[in-house]
C-alpha cells in the first residue's frame, strides 16, 4: 500500500513541523514576555512629556483589565457587561475608605479589592449554574446599578462631580510623578501578562479552555462547568477591582463615568478586537482602542464615525480579532 | 457484583418515550454492548447514564453510588468515562492537551503554582505529560501527539476521545458508536483496541451500530426498542432470539437470518 504509507509519512512530516512550531511558541512565550519589558522600559526614553505616561498608564491599566476579562470571554466562553461596575468600585471602595475614614491606602486597595470579589461571587454564583449567557444580563444589570449608586449618593461618593482621593503612601514615602506611576502600572501589566500566560498553559488553563472547546466534554472528565466560570469571572473581576484601585490613587480624582455602561462595552470590544482566547490580543486590543481617539481627535465631529469605521473593517479582515488572525497568516507563509 | 445498575429507568420528551421502565446491570470487567435500531433510545439511555439528562424515574448506581440526577462532573468523579457519537473534541487544543485535561480530577487546580510556574507545578505537568503520551502510543495516536486537534482526520479524533476518557482511570468506560464513520480497517483497530482494554480488565459499556464489531467484542448484548428491553443475553443467545431477529428485519424465517444477524 504505497499511497497509505506515503500518507502516513506525509503525518508524520507535518507532525514534525508542528512540533517545531509547539517549541517555536514556546520560545515565543518567553520572547513575548522580554519584548514587552523591552517595549515597556524603552518608552519613556521618547515620551516627549507627560501627557505621554498619561495615555501609557491608561493604556497599561486597561490591558491589565482586558487580560482579565479575556481569561473570562476567550477562555471561559462567557462575558461580562459589567466590568466598568468592578473597576469604578475598586476605586470608589479605595477612595471612600481612604478619603472618609483615613485608611491608608496599603489598607484601603486590598479591602476595596475584596469585596468586589465577594459581590462577584454573589452575582455569579446563582447565574453561573445556569446555561447560556445569563451572566451578561446579570453583569449588565449589576454594571448599571452600581454607576447610578455611584452617581447619586453625594453624600458618599460626590455624586457626578466625582471625589478626590488620596495619593498612594507606603511607609511614609508617597508614590506621586508620572514616571513612578508609569512604572509602577508597567510592571503591574508586565506581571499580569505573565500570570496569565502560566496560567493558560497549566490545569487551570486546559480546565479553563475545555469549557470553551466543549462544556459537555469538560464534565464527562470530571470539571465542574459551574464552579470553574465562577472562578475565573471572581478572578477577572478582582483584577479589574485592582487597575480601579491603582487608578483611583494615581489620578488622584475619581467620577463615575468609569463605571458606565459604555465603559464595559468598551472593555468587550478590546478583547473581542485584539482577539479572544489572546493573552496578547488583549494588550493589542487594549493599546489600539485607547489610543486611536487620540488621534481621531484631529477628526473632530467625524470621530465616532471614523472609529466606528475602523472597528467594522478589523473585524471584516480580522474576523478572530487582530493577534490570531496575524498568528495565522504568519504560520502560514512560513509552511 | 454488578459495577453498574440501571433500575426502572425512565425518560419522556412529550408524549414520546424515549426510555420506558428500564433495568439492567453491567457485571464488572465484562464488555457490555446496547443495540437497537434507531430512535430506539441508545442515545438518551447514555445520557441518562451520564447525567446530562435526569430521568423522570429510576436510579443509576455506580460502584454502590447512586448518581440519579447528579450533574456529569460528579459522574466522571464516580469514574465513569466516555466518548460521544458526534464528536465533542477540544479543538482548541493539540491532541496531546486533550488528553491531559483528561487528567483534570487528579491535577491540582490550585491557582499559586500555576501562575508562579513553580517547580512542584512543572515536576505535574512533566508527569501528566508523560502519561497523556503514553496514552497517546496506547490507543495508536503515537504520530499526532504534537498535532492540533482541528488538524487530525477523523478516524484518529475517535481514538483521542477514547485516549482522553482513559486518561481519568475510569473504572467503567462508555463508548457512544465508537466505529461510526469509520472504514474497515479502522473499525478493526478500535476492535482491537476494545478488546485490549477489556483484557486490562476495563468495564466497557458499548453502544454501537456494527454488529460484527459487538459480536466479536461482547459479553452481553442488551436489545433496545422504543426505550424498552426486547432481549438481554450473551451475543449468541440474542442473535437467535426471534423478536430481535424480527426487529432488525421484519418477520423471517428465523433460521436463516440468525446467522445474518449474527454476520451483519
Amino acid at each position: 500500500m504505497p499511497a497509505a504509507a506515503n500518507a502516513s509519512e506525509r503525518r508524520a512530516a507535518a507532525a514534525t513541523v508542528r512540533s517545531g512550531w509547539v517549541r517555536r511558541l514556546a520560545s515565543a512565550r518567553i520572547g513575548g514576555l522580554g519584548a514587552l519589558a523591552l517595549v515597556l522600559a524603552l518608552l519613556p526614553l521618547v515620551f516627549p512629556n507627560n501627557y505621554f505616561f498619561e495615555v501609557a498608564i491608561l493604556v497599561a491599566l486597561n490591558a491589565i483589565v482586558c487580560v482579565g476579562l479575556n481569561l473570562l470571554i476567550g477562555y471561559a466562553g462567557q462575558i461580562s457587561l459589567g466590568h466598568a461596575g468592578f473597576y469604578a468600585l475598586g476605586a470608589y471602595g479605595s477612595a471612600i475608605l481612604a478619603a472618609r475614614w483615613g485608611w491608608p491606602a496599603w489598607g484601603s486597595m486590598p479591602v476595596a479589592v475584596a469585596a468586589v470579589g465577594v459581590l462577584a461571587w454573589a452575582v455569579g454564583r446563582p447565574t453561573l449554574r445556569l446555561k447560556g449567557h445569563y451572566l451578561a444580563m446579570a453583569t449588565l444589570g449589576l454594571g448599571v446599578i452600581v454607576s447610578i449608586v455611584l452617581s447619586n449618593e453625594d453624600w458618599l461618593t460626590g455624586g457626578p462631580d466625582g471625589m478626590a482621593v488620596p495619593p498612594l503612601a507606603l511607609l511614609g514615602f508617597t508614590v506621586q510623578g508620572e514616571t513612578l506611576w508609569y512604572g509602577i502600572v508597567g510592571l503591574g501589566l508586565w506581571l499580569t501578562v505573565w500570570f496569565a500566560l502560566n496560567l493558560i498553559d497549566s490545569p487551570v488553563g486546559r480546565a479553563l479552555r475545555a469549557l470553551h472547546g466543549s462544556e459537555v466534554a469538560a464534565e464527562t472528565v470530571g470539571i465542574d462547568s459551574a464552579r470553574w466560570k465562577l472562578r475565573v469571572f471572581v478572578q477577572s473581576a478582582l483584577i479589574a477591582a485592582t487597575a480601579g484601585a491603582f487608578t483611583a490613587h494615581y489620578a488622584g480624582f475619581i467620577t463615575p463615568a468609569k463605571a458606565s455602561f459604555l465603559h464595559s462595552v468598551e472593555l468587550v470590544i478590546m478583547v473581542v478586537f485584539g482577539g479572544m482566547a489572546s493573552i496578547w490580543g488583549a494588550v493589542v486590543g487594549a493599546a489600539v482602542l485607547t489610543l486611536l481617539p487620540q488621534f481621531l481627535t484631529v477628526l473632530k465631529d467625524y470621530e465616532m464615525m471614523a472609529f466606528g469605521a475602523i472597528l467594522i473593517a478589523t473585524m471584516v479582515f480580522f474576523p478572530r480579532g487582530i493577534v490570531p488572525t496575524l498568528q495565522r497568516l504568519l504560520s502560514r507563509s512560513r509552511r | 457484583m454488578s459495577l453498574l445498575v440501571v433500575e426502572h429507568l425512565a425518560k419522556r420528551f412529550g408524549g414520546l418515550r424515549a426510555v420506558d421502565d428500564l433495568s439492567f446491570e453491567v457485571p464488572a470487567r465484562t464488555v457490555y454492548s446496547i443495540i437497537g435500531p434507531n430512535g430506539a433510545g441508545k442515545t438518551t439511555l447514555l445520557n441518562l447514564m451520564t447525567g446530562i439528562y435526569a430521568p423522570d424515574t429510576g436510579r443509576v448506581r455506580l460502584a454502590g453510588q447512586d448518581l440519579t440526577g447528579q450533574p456529569t462532573h460528579r459522574w466522571a468523579a464516580a469514574g465513569l468515562g466516555r466518548t460521544f457519537q458526534n464528536l465533542q473534541v477540544f479543538f482548541n487544543m493539540s491532541a496531546l492537551e486533550n488528553v491531559m485535561t483528561g487528567r483534570h480530577l487528579h491535577e491540582s487546580s490550585a491557582l499559586v503554582p500555576a501562575i508562579f510556574r513553580l517547580p512542584s507545578l512543572r515536576r505535574a505537568e512533566a508527569a501528566n505529560r508523560a502519561q497523556a503520551e503514553a496514552l497517546m502510543h496506547r490507543v495508536g495516536l503515537g504520530e499526532w501527539i504534537a498535532a492540533p486537534a482541528d488538524a487530525m482526520p477523523y478516524g484518529a479524533l475517535k481514538r483521542l476521545e477514547i485516549a482522553r476518557a482513559l486518561a481519568a482511570g475510569p473504572q467503567l468506560l462508555l463508548l457512544d458508536e465508537p466505529a461510526a464513520g469509520l472504514n474497515q480497517t479502522e473499525a478493526h483497530a478500535i476492535d482491537g483496541l476494545i478488546r485490549e482494554l477489556a483484557r486490562g480488565g476495563m468495564t466497557v459499556v458499548l453502544v454501537e451500530h456494527n454488529m460484527r464489531l459487538v459480536m466479536e467484542v461482547s459479553d452481553r448484548v442488551l436489545v433496545l426498542e422504543r426505550g424498552a428491553r426486547l432481549a438481554e443475553g450473551t451475543p449468541a443467545e440474542v442473535a437467535a432470539d426471534p423478536r430481535v431477529i424480527e426487529a432488525y428485519l421484519g418477520a423471517e424465517t428465523p433460521a436463516a437470518t440468525a446467522a445474518e444477524v449474527a454476520h451483519a
